[in-house]
């Protein structure tokens, strides 16, 4: 062995090195086919790595699709907002112009604009949606959108019927077809058979600027009636909000240049309008009618401050935070929670981590030290509750630890423990940590087995051959040899046991749950997807601080998993 | 050869056979995916009136799917998804009241969708108040209530009568187990706080008031066992964990009368809830047909006095009840014995309040 040497400038036969020397004497080195062995080299290798991605493409478009897609789209919904300027477009834009702050109610033009939103969005459904979604910030409001879906008819009725006793066209699909209709949709629309893709509406020329309001409510009662009812709008009784367009519009303008269809019809109308006996809804009024909460300026200040496309509402939320109109602020300390249960994830979590360690060592030690036949039996063992259902191992905890269980009774039949006072071990913290210690303890035991394996037992004999007790030998050899399967066992069992989910909902009573059964209970029961998303955001973001700060301190190089 | 034309014959009928059936079905879909609760209760929703209706309609199959907990927020995914994989599920009424107001849920005209009462009644006047949405098929009535050990009734003591023997510790000492969550709870400590029936739910919207129903809580809070599933009540009671809990009706009735628990009923101030279906919107027209015409079928006088022979929920129509066998309507939530003294659950309210009483609730859990 004395004679073998590693140095390549005492080795005999071609070497790399004696090739790029030989190259820089004779210039570029070439190929068979008379190309630069360089850029032939390069070539091929480009080709290679080419070939390597074509067959691990499939996998990865797999897990991009399946897997990083839908979580980046769940994580997204944390901050997503659109509902509340989608669902009540115009008044979003009106309330910009209100303060907030300044303790008055928004003027009529928001009453308005809520008006045509909260009808729109009643005729789509779209309402209650909304209610739910802004519920989550303020109690109540849910409701008050219900209420006022079908309440709000109550303002167009006054109009719609004053018109309609005036000349009961005013009430007929063909008639108002007629004069807010182009003459060649109004063919198309009556030559209409069943069947056949519906006509879309074609506004009257001029008509935008004679009747500006009512243009744009019967427009959209068109695309309604043609998209979601598919019906023909020439057979449709327009909305009531199309008739208090026309009385806005009416009592605004003059309609004596016009000359179209119905042209007489309309002036009579206009007529009156401005006549002093007609009768007009007061819209706030019709507001506080269903629901004197419209009245009240939270809501108002909930709707404003949720407006925007994209909120942080959630995040704060997650922090124990809320939006108010002077910034984010605390919530009330009776309302905070989140706090309390990302602190007691990531405690118990280091609790089961720790108490893991404690417990494989000794076992992971044993399988790597015994004869194989004995150890293989001891592996058995510790993979048989791998193999059992997660839900049969929670359930056998509560057999076990819970007040009438096995434990108690032994306890109490050897007279340790008295039957009035038996020890209370289950719905708590103590259950949950024995019962997700036991669960997690095979992602521990593995690869600290697999990492001792590897250990050769001549260094532990060759430390004690040179004086070491079995203690020095052990702390000073072996143990700093089996770190990397510590390293590797804690970061498994901590990350699995940080967003573990079943265990904690089953015996963890009210004081061992962890944040995911709150997620949990979010994306479930509350629906409130945007906050769980959130929190867990949050929860990601803090197990990659972590592993980051476990690379700085240990080191991710020291981490084996065999 | 002669086999051959034989067989090709046999095989020509079975097919125009097939076709004929098929036509005669108009254009049904013939599989259909039913959304339940699993257990006992799924299993009378089978056998009262899945079994008979593939009985009938052989070529018709049926798979379950038991998602019933989180129906609302698969639904929501499965919208947003475009996929809708379930054709009639079964929600309890909260939740359909939520999945219709978020357009989840198809409107139903009960009159016309439905079969009339066998007493000639619409089908919207046999099913009554009942119908709590327009989204919403009502099939039975439960109540959550309570049971309690009979065993371990203090001696000297009647056994628990009252819904505040729940927080009297001193007659009836031992673990009570409650659901963890606000709803149901809130209530019954108003009411044993000195609240009038009427006014709970008055009393509950204030601040004050939900701290004082919490502060009732808080007196037994250390004795309390809180329970996620339905199923966890009668296994702690009869596990001799705790002295008295609350859970479903139905649940109680079968670790009483099936499994032969030494339980009682304590039906004062039971809370009623429903549970029925609903049809997702946006189904395909062939599904949509098959499934209205397995729920005409499966709602029905009969096929609901059916389900009572096998669970003790009371059937959602008027003109069953007098087709419920005898010996089960003693088991009745509804049955005038029991319902001496019964709470009204508040949908609206707890659509409004739920999310903020939930934190205050989940926050006060914790502490």
């Amino acid at each position: 062995m004395s004679d073998a040497s590693n140095d390549p400038a005492q080795m005999e036969g071609p070497t790399p090195e004696k090739g790029l020397a030989a190259a820089e004497k004779t210039g570029p080195m070439l190929a068979a086919d008379g190309t630069p062995l360089k850029r032939s080299l390069a070539r091929a290798l480009r080709r290679q790595k080419i070939r390597a991605l074509m067959l691990i493409a499939p996998l990865l478009l797999f897990v991009l699709v399946t897997f990083i897609a839908p979580i980046l789209d769940m994580l997204f919904r944390s901050v997503e907002n659109q509902i509340v300027s989608e669902t009540l477009p115009r008044t979003v834009v009106v309330l910009e112009d209100w303060d907030g702050t300044s303790g008055e109610l928004p003027g009529d033009p928001v009453f308005r604009a809520a008006y045509e939103d909260i009808f729109l969005a009643a005729e789509y459904k779209l309402h209650t949606r909304l209610g739910t979604r802004l519920n989550y910030e303020l109690t109540g409001v849910s409701s008050l959108f219900r209420k006022s879906g079908r309440g709000l008819d109550d303002i167009g009725e006054v109009y719609q019927d004053q018109f309609e006793d005036l000349n009961e066209n005013w009430d007929e699909g063909l008639f108002w077809a007629e004069l807010m209709g182009s003459d060649s949709w109004l063919a198309d629309a009556q030559g209409w058979q069943e069947g056949q893709p519906l006509p879309e509406f074609e506004l009257r020329e001029g008509m935008a600027d004679l009747l500006p309001r009512t243009s744009a409510a019967y427009q959209d009662f068109a695309r309604f009636t043609r998209v979601e009812d598919e019906e023909n709008l020439i057979d449709e009784e327009p909305w009531t909000l199309v008739h208090t367009a026309l009385y806005e519009d009416l009592s605004a303008g003059d309609v004596s240049g016009y000359s179209g269809p119905h042209a007489a019809e309309l002036q009579a109308a206009a007529d009156l309008v401005a006549s002093p006996d007609f009768e007009t809804a007061d819209i706030r009024a019709v507001f506080e009618e269903i629901d004197e909460d419209w009245l009240d300026i939270e809501v108002w200040q909930t709707i404003k401050t949720y407006s925007p496309n994209y909120t942080s509402g959630y995040f704060l939320n997650a922090v124990d935070m809320q939006k108010t109109p002077e910034g984010p602020a605390l919530r009330d300390e009776d309302e905070r929670i989140y706090g309390l249960l990302f602190k007691r994830t990531l405690f118990m979590s280091m609790v089961i981590t720790f108490s893991c360690i404690a417990l494989a060592y000794p076992i992971a030690y044993l399988l790597a030290t015994l004869p194989s036949r004995t150890a293989n039996l001891l592996m058995i063992l510790v993979l048989l509750p791998f193999w059992t259902s997660l839900l049969v191992r929670t359930s056998a905890w509560k057999v076990m630890l819970q007040q009438q269980g096995v434990i108690n009774d032994v306890l109490v039949w050897i007279g340790l423990v008295d039957d009035a006072n038996r020890l209370v071990m289950i719905n708590n913290q103590f259950g949950t940590i024995v019962a997700m210690t036991h669960i997690l303890l095979p992602f521990m035991i593995l690869p600290m087995y697999s990492v001792m394996a590897t250990i050769p037992p001549s260094y532990v004999r060759a430390a004690k051959s040179m004086g070491a007790t079995n203690f020095t030998a052990f702390r000073r050899v072996y143990f700093p040899q089996s770190i990397p399967g510590i390293g590797a066992g804690s970061i498994l069992v901590f990350i699995l046991s940080i967003g573990y989910y079943i265990t904690p909902e089953i015996v963890g009573g009210t004081t061992g749950t962890f944040i995911s059964n709150r997620i949990a209970y979010h994306i479930s029961s509350s629906l409130n997807w945007g906050l769980a998303a959130a929190l867990g955001t949050i929860l990601l973001a803090v197990v990659l601080l972590l592993y980051w700060a476990y690379d700085k301190i240990v080191g991710i190089d020291n981490v084996k998993l065999g | 050869m002669k086999l051959t034309k034989t067989l090709l014959a046999t095989t020509a009928l079975t097919v125009a056979a097939g076709a004929a059936v098929a036509e005669s079905h108009g254009n049904m879909a013939n599989s259909m995916t039913l959304v339940s609760w699993g257990g006992a209760y799924q299993s009378s929703q089978d056998n009262a009136y899945v079994k008979p209706y593939v009985e009938m309609h052989p070529d018709v199959s049926v798979s379950w799917d038991e998602s019933s907990a989180e129906a609302v927020a698969k639904l929501r995914a499965m919208n947003e998804a475009g996929n809708i994989t379930w054709d009639l599920v079964d929600v309890v009424a909260s939740d359909a009241i939520r999945l219709c107001d978020e357009g989840l849920a198809m409107e139903i005209d009960h009159d016309e969708m439905l079969a009339p009462g066998d007493d000639g009644s619409d089908a919207s006047d046999d099913f009554g108040d009942l119908i709590v949405s327009d989204c919403y098929i009502p099939q039975i009535v439960y109540s959550t209530t309570f049971g309690y050990r009979t065993d371990m009734v203090p001696e000297g003591v009647d056994a628990p009568s009252d819904i505040c023997s729940v927080f009297d510790l001193e007659t009836y000492p031992g673990k009570r187990a409650l659901e963890k969550r606000p709803i149901n709870n809130m209530e019954w400590a108003l009411l044993c706080d000195g609240v009038e029936k009427a006014d709970v739910y008055d009393v509950l919207e204030t601040e004050e008031g939900q701290d004082r129903a919490l502060a009732k809580l808080d007196t037994i809070k250390d004795q309390v066992v809180w329970w996620n599933a339905g199923a966890d009540t009668p296994q702690l009671l009869a596990d001799g964990e705790v002295f008295m809990g609350s859970t479903y009706n139905g649940r109680l009735y079968s670790a009483i009368v099936e499994q032969d628990q030494p339980i009682g009923m304590m039906w004062d101030a039971q809370v009623f809830d429903l549970d029925g279906w609903i049809i997702p919107a946006g189904l395909p027209e062939d599904r949509l047909a098959r499934v209205m015409d397995f729920v005409r079928f499966a709602t029905d006088t009969q096929r609901l006095a059916d389900q009572a022979k096998y669970i003790s929920y009371g059937p959602a129509r008027a003109s069953s009840a007098p087709k419920v066998p005898e010996d089960m309507k003693m088991h009745m939530p509804t049955d005038p014995a029991n319902a001496e003294n019964t709470f009204l659950y508040n949908y609206e309210f707890w659509a409004d309040y739920r999310d903020d009483i939930d934190a205050k609730f989940q926050a006060w859990l914790a502490q």
